[in-house]
């Protein structure tokens, strides 16, 4: 097991290396410097102009800006955004609460009813259930994301008017920000003042849910197709013919002997889907004007905003690679065979 | 009477409008304490019946009977859970592959408790000193640190050995062993059917042993069925089916015994193969291949009919040399 992690820690380092020259190179692919965005349609003096993309050490050849990125990485310092001239790891420490929490709701929700319907699927392989939950599995998982939120927002938000448009927290609420996520703070909040911040958790909870439904459904799709099929697949096997010999309920039969193997890949599954989530997160998180990494993102690139895009891209995927490491030493604790590898 | 009764089974696989009977009509008893062998080709139906018996077919399988009986509970009306009380407990398995049987995720030593928890509901230190009872009795060594151990860490011969005593574990009146040997080396099959043989007489139970070995029939069972695609083609005494066979078929398989002898996987008897689903003949099943075939056999099928030393599925049986 722990040559396994010694293993598996070791392609960490080419990876980010991979990272660090892809958005770097990428950022400055598109065309316009960060000091033409900032003037936008007035007309700019070259000379100016020259002295701006100076001052930001813009004019050093590309492999110089190159090495200073790295020197600067390996030193710890993300370096500061051009616009706000705020640190950019102060900046994502103080959005990335919001993002989490959408994350977070959306791997809990898709976890949930992947599971469930995957697992029922499996069981009642063949009925209008299990024809049903395929048939919207694999819809949701060719949903369009914009488009799904676009119409989620016009449906239960602008006609029935059941949940709010955008943000995390209606505006008449001033809560402090303790955890960073909006659920808990409002929760406390609540707690501590039970007059003023009436209504602040559900009003949380209301802002939050779009979203997650939104950024889950691919995932879900994802979960309750590979649950399915993984399931089918451990059903077949003479263990849970020799469980069922055992005289065991049909739960236990399914529950311990059937989801415990067929988790495994699943798992393994789940943990991909941090990758995709972090992408749709930079759509919903626009869609639905919800203050966290994407958005945050999204509005770096359009202002070529080159240290904010660079770092924040490089720490989401420094993220996701952690994610899928925890997955699979979770994936070698769940497998004996794995684990007990020399 | 008999502590199993299985009367006029059989067993459909397959949609209602094109079924496959990969059981028909079948008739078995077993005794108290007995070893009944059953051998047939691959695909005659063997393990089907048995896990038809046990309840394991369900969602699978159709099942009809005019009797299904064990230990005078009718099979057949019970309720699903009032089966799994007998089931594990009172009628065991143990299958052929020991290295899939067992579940890769959990421990042997949870896997054996795990029936002990649910038939005699034990727990704690009686629960763990059962267990390791039952791994000294299927003699397996250094027990006490093979509780912790998971499958994969195990031998073909340990893991069935482990199946064994999960099997065991609750004492069962009738063990079930579908080709326990078949998947293990040649060494390994003689140890394991000795301890098979031994557990059977120390605790007096029934013991069914699915095999196409029948060097090892002869050795330790008293009574023979002899099935062929899904059907009993004869059944009696083993002694008797070995001196004098009355079916074609067990003639056969008899003469095949020396050049296959100990360790054979397949039988291979008779030219030809198990008809399957679309080429069932409408007369007797065995007339392709019979070499004492005659018109009446490829118009009419045969009857399983007794005879004073057991019973025979043909229109021209062996002892009966006028007819022929
Ligand atoms: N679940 C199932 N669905 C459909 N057909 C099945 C199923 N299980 C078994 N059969 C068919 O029933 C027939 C009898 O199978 P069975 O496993 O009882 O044979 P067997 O005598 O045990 O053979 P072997 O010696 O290979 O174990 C075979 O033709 C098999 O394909
Ligand atoms: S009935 Fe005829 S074909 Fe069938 S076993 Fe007897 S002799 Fe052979
Ligand atoms: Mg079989």
């Amino acid at each position: 097991m722990f040559a396994f992690i010694l293993r598996r820690l070791g392609l960490l380092l080419p990876t980010f290396f991979g990272i660090t020259l892809i958005t770097f190179g990428l950022i400055r692919l598109i065309p316009g410097d960060p000091v033409e965005v900032m003037v936008g349609e007035r007309t700019l003096d070259p000379q100016m102009h020259a002295d701006a993309m100076h001052r930001l050490g813009l004019d050093k050849p590309l492999y110089l800006q190159y090495v200073d990125y790295l020197g600067n990485l390996a030193s710890g310092n993300l370096g500061e955004s051009l616009v706000t001239k705020e640190s950019v790891w102060k900046e994502f420490a103080t959005l990335f609460p919001a993002t989490l929490e959408l994350a977070r709701m959306v791997m809990l929700f898709a976890a949930v009813f992947g599971l469930l319907a995957g697992v029922i699927a499996a069981i009642k392989r063949g009925s209008i259930f299990d024809h049903g939950v395929m048939g919207l599995a694999l819809t949701g998982f060719s949903m369009p994301i914009f488009w799904w939120g676009l119409i989620l927002i016009m449906f239960f938000s602008v006609k029935l008017g059941w949940t709010p448009v955008s943000g995390r927290l209606d505006l008449a609420f001033d809560i402090a920000p303790r955890t960073g996520f909006m659920l808990i703070d409002t929760w406390l909040a609540e707690a501590a003042d039970p007059e003023i911040n009436a209504g602040a958790f559900k009003d949380a909870l209301m802002h939050l849910i779009l979203p997650a439904i939104v950024l889950g459904t691919i995932p879900l799709a994802v979960i309750a197709r590979m649950t399915r099929s993984s399931m089918l697949e451990v059903l077949r096997e003479d263990y849970v013919r020799t469980a069922r010999a055992k005289g065991l309920s049909p739960a236990r039969v399914i529950f311990i002997h059937t989801l415990r193997n067929a988790l495994i890949p699943v798992l393994t599954v789940m943990g991909l889907q941090v990758g995709t989530l972090m992408g749709g997160a930079v759509l919903t998180e626009t869609i639905f004007s919800w203050p966290g990494i994407g958005k945050w993102l999204i509005d770096a690139i359009s202002r070529r905003d080159y240290p904010v895009v660079q770092n924040g891209i490089l720490m989401v995927a420094t993220l996701v690679i952690l994610v899928n490491f925890t997955v699979d030493i979770l994936y070698g604790i769940a497998n004996p065979r794995i684990r007990h590898a020399k | 009477m008999s502590l199993l009764q299985i009367k006029n089974l059989s067993v459909e696989f397959g949609s209602e409008k094109n079924p496959f009977r990969a059981v028909e009509g079948l008739d078995l008893t077993v005794d108290q304490g007995e070893i009944v062998g059953i051998v047939g080709e691959s695909g005659s139906g063997k393990s089907v019946t048995m896990m038809a018996m046990m309840g394991l077919l369900e969602g699978q399988g159709r099942i009809v009977a005019d009797k299904l009986e064990f230990d005078g509970k009718d099979l057949l009306t019970i309720s699903a859970r009032a089966r799994r009380k007998i089931v594990g407990k009172d009628i065991s398995m143990i299958f052929q592959d020991p290295m899939t049987a067992l579940n890769p995720s959990f421990t042997v030593g949870y896997q054996i408790m795990e029936v002990l928890k649910l038939h005699q509901g034990l727990h704690g230190a009686a629960l763990k000193q059962r267990a390791l009872e039952l791994m000294e009795m299927v003699e397996i060594p250094a027990a006490a640190s093979r509780l912790a151990a998971y499958p994969h860490q195990l031998s073909g011969g340990m893991s069935q050995r482990v199946a064994i005593a999960m099997a065991i574990a609750c004492n069962p009146k009738l063990l079930i062993a579908d080709e326990p040997t078949t998947a293990l080396d040649v060494t390994i099959q003689a140890q394991i059917m000795e301890l098979l043989v031994s557990l059977q007489q120390s605790q007096n139970m029934a013991l069914i042993l699915i095999t196409h070995d029948l060097a090892v029939v002869a050795e330790v069972a008293q009574r023979l069925a002899v099935m062929y695609a899904g059907q009993v083609a004869e059944m009696g005494k083993v002694p008797d089916i070995f001196r004098h066979p009355a079916h074609p078929y067990t003639e056969a398989l008899l003469k095949s015994i020396p050049e296959h002898s100990k360790g054979a996987h397949r039988l291979s008897t008779l030219p030809g193969i198990v008809p399957g689903q679309y080429d069932r003949p409408s007369g007797c099943l065995l007339s392709p291949r019979c070499p004492y075939v005659q018109q009446r056999c490829r118009d009419e099928r045969p009857e399983l009919t007794p005879y004073p030393q057991g019973a025979v599925r043909c229109h021209f049986p062996l002892y009966d040399k006028e007819s022929r």
